[in-house]
């Protein structure tokens, strides 16, 4: 079945079943690999990214259900990788593996949307459903902090 | 993707010049000889762009320890250059040209300190040569800075750039004849340097082995069966193949036949394989697959059979040691406190963040492979036998994975998908889902462990009796299940006896990060602190007083870990390195001073493995629901006299921290040989609102240096458990922590 979405301010048209969860639909359909499989079942966070400036899991989402609502993935955050964000990140050297680490920044990108300048019982609050194998939370938290410093842009839904 | 090995040779030799010169491919290594180890040449891993840019090849596959950084960072601090002018390239499995490719047992530090230095060095005293050549002048007059040769005498200088054409012509010096540099001249070791891949991997690139596309590229997914090894008898094939984007189903008979012992690389599992257009559409077909299976002897396996076996075992005499010294009846008849106690630690899965899998694709009689593996030349051994093909038809690209944490060191994933794409007419990518890597893990192997320890009058450790009942044929023990005999607190008691028992377990187990010790560390640990509380002292003071004993003789001459594939030799625990970083942590946490108030507590912890020393201190609080919140850890690491990429370091030793606590809540477990737990929330991982303050220290000494992946991970399960002890005066003796009532907050 043909579906229209909008994805990184690009509107495109797949062949997918409804019922196809996002995250493959954006991975081996569309080759946008960076949002990742960590767990399918919503556990995770690895496939994080904004749904009309959420953050949702895209394992989770039938791509049916979608829309028009803009989607951006990490690959569509900023056209150039220099969110602040992104900016902080590579400051921190947040990665280790970094198979979790799309999904961590989008998660943190709708944090900010709403938060600012989020406490650090906020960052807990909004980061807790993204697990990071290696153990890189004291830097992600570091970066979100960082980022707030530099002011992260509102996102164009 | 990167590019090959081929095309960049190729675009070498294009852009006319450069350090890329000849492969060392005359070596012939016979098939049955161990390989000596190839003559490394700086033409192998350095290659100079006229404008002075320096590719460098990085050996070992990356999963995140940073490897694609630290070993081009030896070579480019003696190759003397900037290192914003490198660029770091993956090098394609060839052992032949690069020496061992392997990433595990912390051991690319320690196998890579001296070679890549001298690597780096040779390529500069070539560069050195090349100038001196041009200017008429002796090479000795000359010297480098920053990516140019200088003649100090005449005011002249040449970049490496314009040296690199005449440089490659030149013969490369024995390794072993150049002159590396004084550490304090150090500009890159010791410093800073983010990963090379971190841009990419903040900006979505396609880095990671899930993310390997290739044109016309079907993907696979396995069923298996619900116990190990389990056979097909017959599954509605058809039908399946009828589904929608299903393109094959394949059933794989495997090759694994259950015994007490399973080895290694067992073997091919059986199940089956369906062969799809995208991996939802394969995982779609897969709920629909209705398997008959065999499920074979591993169904009478249980977890609570395996409790019940080890309990029968400690209440018999053990066997004879394997190890025993000192009068320890004499010693144990006579002492004025004995303690007694039964620790038990569970099977537990490695839940890399990025499942297993690989892409292969058979074309015209050859493989061409994109692995994971840390192991890769394992990996193409294992295929070339499974398929029934030459090892010289296939190639393999190494590619970055989401995390190996020892998981990757096992090439089952890969064999999977090189089998599946020869019966395949197209590129295949093969991805286990989530309850696939859960359920098939080759675990980190469970065991209890009986321990008896005396005092003497003056509350001084004089015994300790350790029974450990693990997992085998009797003789060997199941991979990732053995107990070395120099295990801590061996040597240092004054009198001592190990005896291993086993039983057997049809289940494949694996190597996890620090194998072994990242269970009887806890168990040592906690016990040596159940011994010192009941002599009425410090933990920390007991210990210390134990490491100040004259050291009975290190027995093995090898690694405390019996693992399976330790690479760096003999090593020995040096008492003063143990009680350094203890020391350390103890300074740092304020030990002496910490507060003793009801629900809160701090515990100690230090171990020796993999050649590095860490010491850790736990600071945590348990409410009334036995919910436990872990504030704050220190932690100090004594890994030799550089950390080669400081910011990395710290982050690795936080990260063993964080994967510690994890182990404390994971379990799996079997129930009629099926394992019970599948996914993240019955096997989980700790998470942001959970992770303490953590502050890593490092004690530097005059030791070459080592890795730190894995020493930083076992201390912290014991400091936990032991501060548990000091906040509420409950002992843990069975992990996970919910088995001792306790959970995380
Ligand atoms: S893959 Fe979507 S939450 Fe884990
Ligand atoms: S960086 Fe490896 S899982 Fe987060």
């Amino acid at each position: 079945m043909a579906i229209q979405l909008n994805v990184n301010k690009t509107a495109v048209t797949v062949d997918a079943p409804p019922e196809m969860p996002l995250l493959w639909v954006l991975r081996d359909l569309l080759h946008l690999r960076g949002s990742k499989y960590g767990c399918g079942v919503g556990l995770c966070g690895a496939c994080t990214v904004l749904v009309d400036g959420h953050a949702v899991r895209s394992c989770m989402t039938a791509v049916g259900d979608v829309g028009s609502d803009p989607v951006i993935t990490i690959e569509g955050l900023s056209p150039d990788g220099l969110h602040p964000l992104q900016v902080a990140w590579e400051a921190m050297d947040v990665p280790q593996c970094g198979y979790c680490q799309a999904g961590q920044i989008m998660a943190a990108a709708a944090l900010l949307q709403e938060t600012p300048h989020p406490t650090d019982a906020e960052i807990d609050g909004a980061m807790s459903g993204n697990l990071c194998r290696c153990g890189t939370y004291t830097r992600i938290r570091q970066a979100i902090h960082e980022a707030t410093q530099t002011g992260a842009p509102a996102l164009a839904k | 993707m990167k590019i090959n090995r081929r095309s960049f040779l190729h675009s070498a030799a294009l852009a006319g010049g450069g350090l890329a010169l000849t492969l060392h491919t005359s070596k012939l290594v016979l098939a049955q000889a161990p390989p000596a180890p190839p003559d490394l040449t700086p033409q192998a891993f350095i290659q100079i762009a006229p404008d002075g840019m320096v590719t460098i090849m990085a050996r070992a596959s990356e999963s995140g320890q940073g490897m694609r950084n630290m070993l081009p960072m030896l070579i480019a601090e003696e190759l003397d250059v900037e290192w914003k002018n490198v660029r770091v390239e993956q090098a394609e499995l060839n052992e032949k040209v690069y020496g061992r490719q392997f990433s595990g047992g912390s051991a690319n530090t320690p196998m890579g300190w001296e070679p890549m230095r001298r690597v780096g060095a040779a390529g500069r005293a070539m560069l050195i040569t090349a100038a001196a050549q041009s200017w008429g002048v002796p090479a000795d007059k000359c010297s480098t800075k920053a990516g140019r040769v200088l003649h100090t005498a005449s005011g002249r200088s040449m970049g490496y750039g314009e040296l690199a054409a005449k440089a490659a012509a030149l013969p490369a010096p024995a390794l072993s004849s150049v002159k590396l540099k004084d550490p304090k001249d150090y500009r890159i070791i010791g410093h800073s340097q983010p990963g090379v891949d971190t841009h990419g991997i903040v900006t979505g690139k396609p880095l990671f082995g899930i993310d390997v596309e290739l044109p016309g590229m079907l993907y696979a997914s396995i069923e298996k069966a619900p116990v190990f090894a389990g056979k097909v008898k017959s599954a509605n094939v058809d039908e399946i193949k009828a589904l929608p984007g299903v393109r094959h189903v394949l059933v794989i008979e495997g090759s694994i036949t259950p015994a007490a012992l399973t080895p290694w690389e067992p073997g091919m599992e059986p199940g089956v394989a369906i062969v799809a257009d995208t991996w939802w559409h394969a995982q779609q077909a897969r709920k629909k697959l209705k398997v008959d299976w065999d499920l074979g002897p591993a169904a009478a396996q249980s977890s609570e059979g395996f409790a019940a076996k080890a309990e029968e075992i400690l209440k018999a005499p053990p066997g004879k040691a394997v190890r025993r010294y000192g009068d320890l009846d004499a010693v144990l008849n006579s002492a004025a406190k004995v303690v007694d106690a039964t620790y038990q630690f569970p099977f537990i899965a490695h839940v890399t963040m990025e499942p297993q899998g690989a892409t292969a694709h058979w074309k015209d009689g050859k493989l061409e492979m994109w692995s994971t593996s840390t192991l890769p030349a394992d990996g193409v051994g294992l295929v070339a036998k499974t398929l029934g093909i030459q090892e010289t038809d296939i190639t393999t690209h190494m590619v970055r994975s989401g995390g190996s944490f020892g998981r990757r060191l096992q090439n089952d994933y890969l064999v999977e998908a090189a089998w599946i794409a020869k019966r395949v007419d197209a590129p295949v990518k093969l991805l286990w889902s989530r309850e696939d890597d859960v359920m098939h893990d080759p675990f980190r192997p469970g065991a209890t462990v009986g321990l008896k320890g005396s005092l003497d009058a003056q509350g001084k450790l004089t015994a300790w009796r350790h029974h450990f009942v693990t997992f085998g044929d009797g003789k060997q023990a199941t991979s990732g299940g053995g107990m070395g005999q120099d295990s801590f607190p061996a040597g240092f008691a004054p009198a001592y006896a190990l005896h291993i028992s086993m039983q057997p377990l049809m289940q494949r187990t694996g190597a996890l990060r620090a194998p072994g010790d990242n269970a009887y560390c806890w168990v040592a640990q906690a016990f040596l602190d159940e011994m010192a509380h009941a002599a009425g002292r410090d933990p920390l003071e007991f210990q210390l007083e134990l490491l100040s004993n004259k050291k009975a003789a290190w027995s093995s001459g090898e690694h405390d870990a019996v693992g399976d594939h330790e690479p760096t030799g003999p090593s020995v625990l040096i008492a003063e390195r143990f009680k350094g970083v203890l020391e350390l942590v103890a300074e740092k946490s304020g030990w002496s001073k910490r507060a003793k108030e009801p629900g809160r507590g701090m515990g100690i912890a230090a171990w020796f493995c993999h050649l590095g020393y860490f010491a850790e201190v736990a600071e945590v609080s348990v409410d009334a629901q036995n919910k436990v919140t872990v504030h704050r850890v220190w932690a100090a690491g004594d890994v030799g006299s550089q950390i080669i990429n400081p910011n990395a370091a710290e982050s690795m030793g936080q990260g063993g921290i964080m994967e510690g606590m994890g182990h404390l809540a994971q379990e799996i477990t079997f129930a009629e040989g099926k394992v019970q737990q599948s996914n993240f929330h019955n096997h989980p991982l700790m998470r942001m609102r959970q992770v303490p303050k953590i502050e890593v220290y490092w004690r530097k000494t005059d030791y070459s240096p080592t890795g730190l992946g894995e020493p930083t991970l076992p201390p912290i399960l014991p400091a936990v458990t032991n501060a548990i002890f000091a906040a509420t005066g409950k002992r843990i003796r069975t992990l996970p922590l919910q088995r001792s009532g306790f959970s995380w907050a």
